[in-house]
């Protein structure tokens, strides 16, 4: 068995909306090996990000547990919060939003170097220039401000700021949804080089399933704040259990006009429902194609259905 | 059917300290009554400037448009007045952008800001415009949108912020949709319901699209037309069939090339284009790909390519489409059938 970095139990986090309770990740519990990475896909809306925000500590959490390498999260002291804060890094869905716009790129990536003081001087410039290098910009970009560049080239910024502090553990949210194709290839390569080379741990959070299947060993899936299947990769594609899994891999538009590419889809109907009044039993009853009625008299169990392959459904 | 939408050779750049990025660089497309046209291409080649440049939502200090004619149903709209072009985005243009979060007001109610525009374009009341404005976030997916109408973009996530946003552009029944990247936030369930939006859109209304996209499996199940676009020209252009079946420009092969293969159960290294697109501060004279290109030949540092037709409305602006060019074997060997 290898050794747990991240152990999730029964996480939760609420918004208060007006009076009411939004339950962005409710009860949630998984593990994330050490040098894995896990990929998690799911509806916009599902909690992905606030999922990733309160492991990095960006959201309290309103309830359940964080275990880092065995400690309780809750329970570090002034310096291991700062440790937990430098190997813990996250890089953002939005690239816009996410960088200082009045800073210079060289500075955003030299911020973290700074605050825990890994390097300076002509030192700290050269590994801002690697690190440029390495995400696939160049060394003079490092005088430029944000809005010189197009959504793709500010996302890989975002990764080289990240990697500056030397992280073991990334949560990456969407990191390769807004650059195109052939980039992303390059940087889930690197993203898998350094992985290989550093050991790093990936939270690979992202919405195009090809990329999600390619570069994670595992795959969890959530809907509406929770988690409905967990699985190896492969067998996730080619065995879901879950109807919401099975529309979701339906649903991957195939890059080709050829008739024979085109699968059957699974369209689901109805809206999603709120996340402030989310369904009785099954959160995924009001669109699953196979509700029964205990769906909606019963929350189904988050059980190992096949050996290491998890689901919460009442057809198992 | 007659065209709706027609560019011109236009040629846009930026004048920044290091100097000046010519982003666009002689782009000509056209887009027909009711018809879906793809623009695929490296982050940073020149898709958001040229959608901008038909908005005239280019920043005034420091960009200029050199050269080139946009002409919106006879109209070229780069000598239209200020105050008709304003008309005309509210009411026969509209845009959805890239990035939802920067282009919603983050102090303003949601529903707000989907009334405002029907209240200013069709002239309707305030209660009236209120019950447009629900009956728009209702069809473009958003749960329970009483509730929702008075959010602030902020308490939305991600993909319901585009969703709004769609929402916004689609209030006044423009013409033409521009849509720079609607889906790439979006998770696979909602991205085929917000396509299927579209299509609806453009077979019920006949509205026309111009759909930026990097998804090559978007462009397939959405465009009837395809331009692809590097450093700020456009290297190849066809039919959807053209594009991805029968590429005829190296870039777009390695497009192709470089997206996983889900079906298979191996896990393989992915093939991307190695290195970056080139600096558009001072463009390479030849063919902007040759750096990164496999079947770079001498000609091609040397000179830009013309647009070869190679079949009916399939171009490829590539000198292996010369008919002096050594045939490549290869080429066909690489990927899809290279026909
Ligand atoms: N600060 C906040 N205040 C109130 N509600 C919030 C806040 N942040 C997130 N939410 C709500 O929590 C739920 C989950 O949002 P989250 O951003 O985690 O979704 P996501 O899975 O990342 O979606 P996407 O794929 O669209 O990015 C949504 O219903 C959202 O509206
Ligand atoms: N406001 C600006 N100032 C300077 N350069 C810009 C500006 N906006 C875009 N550019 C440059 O113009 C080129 C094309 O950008 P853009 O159209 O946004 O690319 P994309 O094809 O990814 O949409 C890029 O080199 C970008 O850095
Ligand atoms: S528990 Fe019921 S409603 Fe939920 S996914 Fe399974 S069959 Fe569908
Ligand atoms: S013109 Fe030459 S360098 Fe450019 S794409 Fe064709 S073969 Fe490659
Ligand atoms: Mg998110
Ligand atoms: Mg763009």
């Amino acid at each position: 068995m290898t050794e747990a970095m991240l152990e999730v139990e029964n996480l939760k986090k609420y918004f208060k909306v007006g009076k009411q309770a939004l339950k962005a990740v409710d009860e949630v519990t998984f593990s994330v090996k050490k040098g894995e990475t896990l990929g998690l896909v799911g509806e916009s809306g599902s909690g992905k990000s606030t999922l990733g925000r309160t492991i990095v500590g960006l959201n309290e959490p309103t309830g359940g547990k964080l275990l880092f390498e065995g400690k309780d999260v809750r329970n570090l002291n002034k310096k291991e919060r700062k440790n937990y804060n430098r190997i813990v890094q996250m890089i953002f869905q939005d690239p816009h939003a996410s960088l200082n716009p009045r800073m210079k790129v060289g500075d955003i990536i030299g911020e973290g170097i700074d605050a825990h003081r890994l390097a300076s001087g002509k030192e700290r410039m050269d590994r801002i220039c690697t690190l440029l290098e390495r995400v696939g910009l160049h060394a003079e970009h490092a005088k430029r401000y944000p809005h010189e560049f197009s959504g793709g080239q500010r996302q890989r910024i975002g990764i080289a700021r990240a990697l500056a502090v030397e992280p073991k553990f990334i949560v990456a949210d969407e990191p390769i949804s807004a650059l195109d194709v052939s980039i992303q290839a390059q940087v889930v390569n690197l993203m898998e080089d350094l992985q290989r080379d550093l050991g790093l741990t990936f939270l690979f959070i992202a919405h195009d399933l090809g990329m999600v299947k390619h570069i994670s060993d595992r795959i969890g899936v959530m809907y509406l704040g929770g988690f409905m299947e967990l699985a190896d990769s492969g067998d996730l594609f080619s065995e879901p259990l879950h109807p919401y899994t099975q529309a979701l891999l339906s649903a991957i538009p195939v890059p080709s006009t050829s008739k024979g590419s085109k699968r059957e889809r699974i369209i689901l109907k109805g809206d999603p429902p709120s996340p402030i009044s989310p369904p009785s039993g099954c959160r995924f009853r009001t669109r699953c194609p196979h509700a029964m009625d205990v769906c909606a008299s019963a929350v189904p169990e988050w059980k190992e259905v096949r050996p290491q392959h998890w689901a919460a459904c009442h057809l198992y | 059917m007659g065209n709706l939408l027609e560019v011109e050779k236009l040629k846009v750049s930026f004048r920044s300290h290091g100097g000046e990025v010519q982003a666009v660089r002689g782009v000509s497309f056209h887009i027909e009554h009711g018809e879906v046209l793809a623009v695929v291409g490296e982050s940073g080649c020149g898709k958001s400037v040229t959608a901008q440049a038909i908005m005239k939502l280019l920043p005034k200090r420091g960009c200029s448009i050199k050269e080139g004619s946009i002409v919106f149903e006879g109209n070229d709209l780069l000598k239209l007045s200020a105050n008709k072009m304003k008309r005309l985005k509210g009411s026969q243009i509209s845009m959805v952008f890239q990035d939802p979060m920067t282009s919603l007001n983050p102090t303003m109610k949601i529903g707000h800001q989907i009334a405002e525009g029907i209240i200013k374009h069709k002239g309707l009341d305030k209660r009236k415009a209120k019950g447009r404005a629900l009956e728009l976030l209702k069809m473009v997916g958003i749960p329970n949108p009483e509730a929702r109408y008075d959010q602030y973009p902020h308490e939305l996530s991600g993909g319901m912020r585009q969703r709004v946003l769609i929402a916004v552009a689609l209030a006044c029944d423009p013409k033409l949709l521009i849509a720079d990247e609607p889906t790439t936030a979006l998770d696979v369930t909602i991205q085929a319901q917000i396509l299927d939006l579209m299509k609806d859109l453009q077979q019920k209304l006949g509205t026309s699209i111009m759909l930026i996209t990097h998804d090559l499996g978007v462009v397939a199940e959405m465009a009837q037309k395809v331009i692809v676009m590097y450093a700020g020209i456009v290297v190849e252009s066809g039919t959807a069939e053209d594009i991805l079946e029968h590429p005829k420009h190296p870039y777009t092969l390695g497009l192709l090339n470089s997206l996983p293969n889900y079906e298979t159960a191996e896990k393989e290294r992915l093939i991307p284009i190695e290195g970056t697109p080139p600096d558009l501060y001072a463009p390479p004279a030849g063919c902007p790909f040759a750096a990164r290109c496999n079947y770079a030949m001498e000609i091609c540092v040397q000179e830009m390519p013309e647009s070869f037709e190679t079949e009916n409305g399939h171009h490829s602006r590539c000198w292996l489409n010369d008919p002096r060019a050594p045939k490549v074997a290869e080429f066909a060997a690489a990927g899809r059938d290279g026909t």
